[in-house]
């Protein structure tokens, strides 16, 4: 890895900046806009996991999406290494691309089936040229020792391995480069319980190792527990809660992470049948309406974010408040 | 209720999947009772096996797949394996029904979705006419879809995940079946609507005296659900016991090995 170019030195700051990040979707047939990110904002430090956790729908793969801008950001500033994303042109924008890599969830759809491994693992270092054409072969059997496979493997087609297997392919495709930062996409979601404890294992380890950064995208907020420093709640395309992962867990200040984390069901018999015998809360989060918010700031007319400080960087939005039904 | 015969009595369940060049034993010499009133779920990752029990008692197979069972399927006393198409037919849907884990697919998209429910009750009860609708309304109302008599006539497209489940449990239940067989019906949905259709399911046990048959990977769904529990790999059965003690005591290494691999999450004190 010693030959491959170091990214533009920015020690100091953070290596994700994101800032009142917003998409919008032209609604159907002519319908109303759709906002799907409604002015996200969040950094991540170099070595450092930031999990994002909604229920479907609520933006959070749009949000990691529009981070790589793979999807169009409507407003809002997106800095990688210090770089504004947003908004740059085509090619400096393709050499960025080298600095951020995605893993998605299905890794039966993002291995090309008709491409040996050792084919798939060298596109990435063709194209971005981080090594030269000589030392690809080289490369590749770091790669793939990085992570944890044989290295004999490189002329096999991926349908010849398992889903966790293949997984570790794509996340040695996502490392080809040597990225700063990786957006793991239900990364482990398609996987059985014990694979999906491998490929945490492994990603923690790569981060120690390589000092990645991660944004961890997944529904399954156990798993997010795992593997993030911080985590961040989206309800309806906003973050409505964002702290260390310790704080969100044990003491949660939104009510929506409150109730998503009593809806987990856990391998204890007593808790759960307690749990399926009490009603769930029968209600709503509805976004406030204007005025004074829970905390006596009228968030319009003073033009602040709606979030409050509840702890050591721990933050609660006052929006989507419950309501009964 | 424990000394009676049970309801289910599954022995030496064979079944053989062929495939385009091979025959793949995917269940082995799996026995198992369920008792009348009784819960019991099967865990396992996924081809262990744990699907092709629960389809096989229902002699079905997945799509595209060629099964072939032995041993025994005792229901209420009779072999199931030796059992008629046509005899298989009435006994599916009105004895022993199922829910399945993906509701976007499992409905008709073209049929609303009271039709649907219609058509199971005309098909298996001796309702007609006006009764057959009133009826299908009921059971929309009983697992909680609101305003039950304006949805029937609303298409599958036009109702959330959790409601399409919703939708395919009423069907399960209309001909009040004795064994309700859930594979994964919760997998695909979110955290918090997975507890919603968990107490549903609870719910409706409770209210039908049905039997239940979970499948499922999670251990924290059969938790709370379910009395006895099995662990399937590789097409065995691997470990039985009650749920309380499995899950505090394993004793086969790959059960332990599949509990150490749950990740813990701080159980919050505060369950009002």
């Amino acid at each position: 890895m010693s030959e491959t170019v170091m990214p533009a030195a920015q020690p100091e700051g953070p290596v994700l900046e994101v800032s009142d990040l917003t998409v919008t979707f032209p609604g159907l047939h002519g319908g109303a806009t759709v906002t799907a990110v409604d002015r996200a904002s969040f950094v991540i430090g170099r070595g450092e996991t930031l999990g994002l956790v909604g229920q479907s729908g609520s933006g959070k793969t749009t949000t990691g999406r529009a981070v790589l801008q793979l999807q169009k950001v409507t407003s809002g500033s997106v800095r990688l290494l210090g770089r504004e994303l947003v908004g740059m042109g085509r090619k400096p924008l393709r050499e960025m691309r080298r600095h951020m890599q995605f893993v998605q969830q299905n890794p039966y759809s993002s291995l090309h089936p008709r491409l040996t491994i050792g084919r798939i693992l060298s596109e990435p270092l063709e194209v971005h040229r981080t090594v030269s054409r000589a030392r690809i072969r080289e490369r590749i059997v770091e790669l793939l020792e990085l992570v944890n496979m044989d290295p004999k493997v490189v002329d096999r087609y991926p349908h010849e391995f398992s889903g966790g297997q293949r997984q570790r392919i794509v996340i040695a495709r996502a490392l080809a480069v040597n990225p700063d930062f990786v957006v793991c996409d239900e990364a482990v979601s398609a996987l059985d319980v014990r694979t999906q404890a491998q490929i945490v294992t492994l990603l923690q380890g790569l981060q120690e190792r390589l000092g990645l950064s991660y944004l961890f995208v997944a529904h399954d907020l156990a798993i997010v527990r795992e593997m993030a420093h911080r985590v961040a709640v989206m309800y309806s395309g906003q973050i409505v809660e964002l702290g260390p992962s310790a704080a969100v867990y044990d003491s949660p200040g939104h009510a929506y992470t409150r109730l998503l984390l009593d809806s987990i069901p856990v391998p204890d018999p007593a808790i759960q049948r307690l749990r399926l015998r009490n009603p769930l809360p029968d209600v709503r989060f509805v976004d406030s309406n204007p005025g004074p918010c829970a905390h006596a700031e009228d968030h319009a007319t003073t033009g602040t974010a709606p979030m409050h400080m509840i702890g050591p960087d721990h933050c609660v939005s006052c929006r989507f408040q419950p309501q009964p039904r | 209720m424990s000394a009676g015969t049970p309801l289910l009595s599954v022995r030496d369940l064979t079944a053989r999947i062929a495939t385009h060049h091979e025959i793949v034993e995917a269940v082995r010499g799996v026995s198992f009772d369920v008792a009348p009133g009784e819960a019991v779920g099967f865990v396992g990752e996924s081809g262990c096996g744990k699907s092709v029990t629960a389809r096989a008692i229902m002699r079905l197979a997945a799509e595209g797949t060629d099964v072939r069972l032995d041993g025994k399927i005792l229901f209420k006393g009779r072999d199931l394996l030796t059992l008629s198409d046509r005899e298989m037919g009435k006994m599916r849907g009105r004895q022993i029904a199922m829910v399945f884990q993906d509701p976007m697919t499992s409905l008709n998209p073209v049929m609303t979705v009271g039709a649907q429910i219609d058509d199971v009750l005309r098909r298996h009860t001796d309702l007609y006419g006006r009764a057959v609708r009133a009826r299908s309304i009921e059971l929309l109302d009983a697992v909680g879809v609101p305003d039950p008599a304006r949805r029937a006539d609303d298409h599958p497209h036009q109702f959330s995940g959790g409601q399409r489940q919703r939708i395919l449990i009423a069907i399960a239940i209309a001909c009040d079946p004795d064994l309700l067989i859930a594979d994964e019906p919760t997998t695909a949905l979110d955290v918090t609507v997975q507890a919603q259709i968990l107490r549903l399911l609870m719910r409706l046990r409770e209210e039908r005296g049905m039997s239940l048959l979970l499948i499922t990977h999670d251990f924290g769904v059969v938790a709370g659900m379910v009395e006895k529990v099995n662990v399937m790999y590789r097409g065995e059965i691997v470990e039985t016991g009650d749920v309380d003690t499995l899950l505090s005591k394993p004793q086969h290494e790959y059960t332990k090995s599949l509990l150490a691999a749950v990740p813990r999450i701080r159980v919050a004190g505060a369950i009002s």
